[in-house]
Order: structure tokens, then sequence, then C-alpha cells
């Protein structure tokens, strides 16, 4: 008797398993049916190449064109920099419906993200980061790939880690129901894009929104680790919220010329609505203090933490690597 | 005789939903408007589902193609934001394409008009399986495996199946 066990012989051990094809082979190859044709099963390999195609951009009388592309930054950057951080969550959330749930609602602030860049692009061509000479990048693809982290006018609640599932869904409560509050009133707006693009995302956010609320609910009267972990999500994530309702210059010079929202009009509605979610959940309201701003600087001029250098240099590389790339 | 735009709308009336190809853009509602310009080109209004619906470089494409293809070149399609797109609009005729494939066609909207209330509750739909008809069906998640619908199954036959969401 031996110790020594032969492995068992297999005469197409040392061949791989799946060879790769030839393509001189008489019967073609699997891939030849990918090429040429008919190029509309590439189905999202385009894209539409204005997404305000046929809209009418015109700046509105009584609005600087600079305050309202400014504007529509800063709407666009909460959701572009929200929508890649929950994107980040694909493969990794705790189950099968909540990654779908995750990317849902990813998908839907890309959206709304890119609606608004392509209007801040086109309320003042300014904004848009120079390209080289005949580069086939959109405006609003040059503004979310091309600018650096001190131009996105993000708040910084949006921009700090997902953490675990408790920190997303506090995050996400947090500003689906301040968002939710503000494209309400811009859904008023003397501009007509923007007007347009607050009244799909009311009915986007509802869900988020609810989502969220839910999400809130169960991890507050789940299990005792569920409970810990969503009160250490919100002692963390309430500092992040006062900004959200902090005006900025450029925000109360559109909303008073009718075009935008002062955030800090929203802010008592806000309140209700998470004070209702809080008392649902046995959860008492925080009483963090607000992060402080830097110098008077917060993220709506341009300041933020170190985790949104860490996000761009991700969501930018390939784009910056080709610059001339028709994607 | 049939005037270019009575044939352009013939032809717009026919393209199907890349994501839903039983149903065409008119029963979707997301055809919104068929238009000639001066120049004697045809112009389609397109309305997205949702804001970041992928579909919609698709759906431009297969119209303009169409209607290449039947003698119409040289067809835009622009962007219509306003009104936002509702499931209310949804054709009967699109409805019953959505049953007879086994999705579950939407409730009415939600009314709009004052702040939108926060539901911390599942939502509430009275669904039969659109493959057995049993009204026994559980909620598994608002979101699905696209935008526009929720996850369902069936108790009775426990069959999964998806809901288009109302909007």
């Amino acid at each position: 008797m031996t110790d020594h066990v032969e492995p068992a012989s297999h005469p197409a051990a040392d061949s791989a398993s799946h060879p790769a094809p030839d393509p001189s082979d008489a019967h073609g190859s699997v891939y030849d049916g990918l090429l040429g044709g008919d190029p509309s099963h590439w189905a999202f390999g385009t894209d539409f190449e204005d997404p305000l195609a046929g809209v009418d951009t015109t700046v509105p009388d009584g609005v600087d064109a600079g305050d309202l592309g400014t504007y529509c930054q800063m709407l666009a950057d909460d959701a572009l920099v929200a929508s890649q951080r929950l994107s980040q969550w694909t493969s990794r959330a705790p189950d099968l419906e909540e990654d779908i749930a995750l990317a849902n609602i990813a998908l839907d602030l890309l959206g709304q993200a890119r609606l608004l860049l392509a209007r801040a692009a086109a309320a003042d061509p300014s904004l848009v980061p120079a390209l080289p000479s005949g580069s086939p990048v959109p405006p609003e693809d040059a503004l979310a790939f091309f600018r650096e982290a001190g131009q996105f006018r993000n708040v910084r609640l949006v921009e700090t880690d997902n953490g675990d599932f408790a920190v997303t869904v506090v995050k996400l409560l947090v500003f689906a129901t301040a968002r939710l509050a503000l494209l309400e009133r811009l859904s008023a707006s003397r501009d007509h894009v923007l007007a347009a693009v607050a009244a799909k995302g009311v009915k986007e956010l509802t869900y988020t929104r609810d989502y969220a609320g839910r999400w809130f609910l169960t991890l507050a009267q789940g299990t005792d680790e569920s409970r810990r972990r969503l009160d250490a999500a919100l002692a963390a994530v309430w500092p992040f919220q006062a900004e959200l309702f902090a005006t900025h210059e450029v925000e109360a010079r559109v909303a008073a010329a009718g075009v935008g929202v002062d955030p800090a009009t929203t802010a008592d509605d806000v309140a209700v609505v998470l004070a209702q979610v809080f008392a649902v959940s046995g959860v008492d309201q925080p009483t963090q203090g607000a992060l402080a701003a830097v110098q008077g600087r917060q993220g709506r001029d341009g300041l933020h933490t170190e985790a949104l250098s860490l996000l761009l240099a991700e969501m930018q590389v390939v784009a910056r690597a080709h610059p001339m790339g028709q994607w | 005789m049939t005037t270019l735009k009575e044939r352009a709308v013939a032809v717009a009336r026919t393209v199907t939903d890349p994501e839903m190809p039983m149903l065409t853009l008119e029963d979707l509602g997301v055809l919104r408007e068929v238009e000639v310009d001066e120049d004697g080109h045809v112009v389609v209004a397109i309305t997205p589902t949702y804001t970041g619906c992928p579909a919609m470089a698709a759906m431009r494409d297969d119209l303009v193609r169409s209607l290449q293809d039947a003698g119409m070149p040289g067809a835009r399609v622009r962007v219509s934001l306003t009104p936002a797109w509702s499931s209310d609009w949804i054709t009967e005729r699109g409805r019953q394409a959505l049953r007879d494939h086994g999705l579950s066609a939407p409730g009415r909207a939600p009314a709009r008009g004052g702040p939108v209330t926060l539901s911390l509750m599942p939502t509430r739909r009275e669904i039969a399986c659109p493959r057995c008809g049993s009204a026994q069906t559980e909620l598994t998640s608002e979101f699905g495996p696209t935008a526009c619908k929720a996850l369902y199954r069936c108790t009775g036959c426990l069959e999964p199946f998806e809901h288009v969401k109302e909007i």
C-alpha cells in the first residue's frame, strides 16, 4: 500500500478545454455574426447624440446665463456623484433585489445628471472644459469627465463613502427627501428644461424616497445588529445634511429670478418628512452638529472631502485617457 | 392620395419598444408627435419613460431606419420632455399585449397635486398573476430589470413576473 496517489490520467489534460476559434475555419467563427450587418442590434452602443435634441434651450429673460449654467451644474453634480456612489454597490449589495434597486436608482440619477449637464452647457458654453479640437466628446460628457474635483459643485453628503448598507440607506433617505422637495418646487421654474427635468424627477424620487424610508424602518425595527448599525449610520451622516439647505449666492440669484429654488425654503418640509420616518422607526431625532465650512466654502463652492477625488479618479480615468474616443 | 405625414405616421406607429417588443412605441405612449418640416423631412418626437432610460437611442435608430426603409430618408427624432411620461398613456391594446406576454400592466398612476406623500408600507396594488390569473401575488421588489418595472411573485403558481410600475 502506498500513500502516494497517482493523478488520474486524462489524455486531454494538457490541452485547453475551450480552444480559441480558428478564424479560417470553413464554418466561420462564432464572432462573425457580430460584425457588419445591421448596427441597430448594438442597442446601447450608441446614445442620443444630444439628450436635448429639439428642446428649446433659450435662456429665460432676467437670469444670468452663467448663473443658470452653474446652478444646473450644482443639481447635476449632486445627481452624478450620488449615482456613481450608488453604482459601486452593483454586484455587492446584500441581495440581488437591493443590487437591482440601487442600480435602478443610480440610473435615474444619471439620467437627471445628463440632462442637467447638457442644460448647463447649452446655457453657458464657457463652463465646458476645452478638449482637443475634433474631439467627439459631447459637452455633458466633457463636464462629467474633464472637470477637476474643485470644479464640482455637489454637496459633500453625496461624495462620502457608501459605508455599510445602513449608511447608504440613511444617506439616500436624506438626499432623496431633500431632492424631492427641491424638484417639486423646481417644476414651476421659468426655465422650461429645468421645469421638465424636475417634473420627471419628482416621479422617480418618489420611489427612491419610499425605498430608503422603508429600509430605514426595517433596519431600525429589525435586529439588534441592524439597529446598532442604523444608529451609527445616522450619527455619521447627520453632520452632512445641513449643507443641503445652505443657500449659495448663485442659488439665491436664480431663485430670485424665478428660475431656481432656494434650498433653505425646503428645509422645514424635509424636516417634517424625516421626523415622520424617525417617529415611525422609533429613532430619536439626531443632534450632531453640522460639518463646518472651510474658510466659508462648502461643496457648492468646490470645497470637497478627499473622497470625491478618489471617486472621480475612478469615474474619469478611461474618458481622460481617450479624449478623442468615440463611445 | 395619402400625404407624407400620413405615411410617416403609419410607419412610426409600427415601430416597437426595444425592451418590450410586444409593444409599439405608440402603445407605450412614448411616440408623441409626427411632423413634416419645411424641407420635407419627417420629424418624430419621443419622450423617455424614465429620465435615464437607455433605450432612447435604440428607439431613435429604429424610427429613423424604419422611415428610411419606407422611402422617407433624412428623418429626425427630437426629444419631448414635457409633459413627463405617465404609465396612464399605455393604450388598452398595449396593456393587453403586456398581459399576453406574461407582464402585469400598470394600474392608475398616482394623482399629482400637493406635496408627494411618503409611503413606508409596501406599495399595495391589486395585481393578478399574468400566467395563472391568481390574485395571490406578493411584491418582491419595487425595482426590476428595467427602470419601469417592479418584481412580483405569484403564490398560487409560484412563478415570478414583472409589473409595469405606475408613474
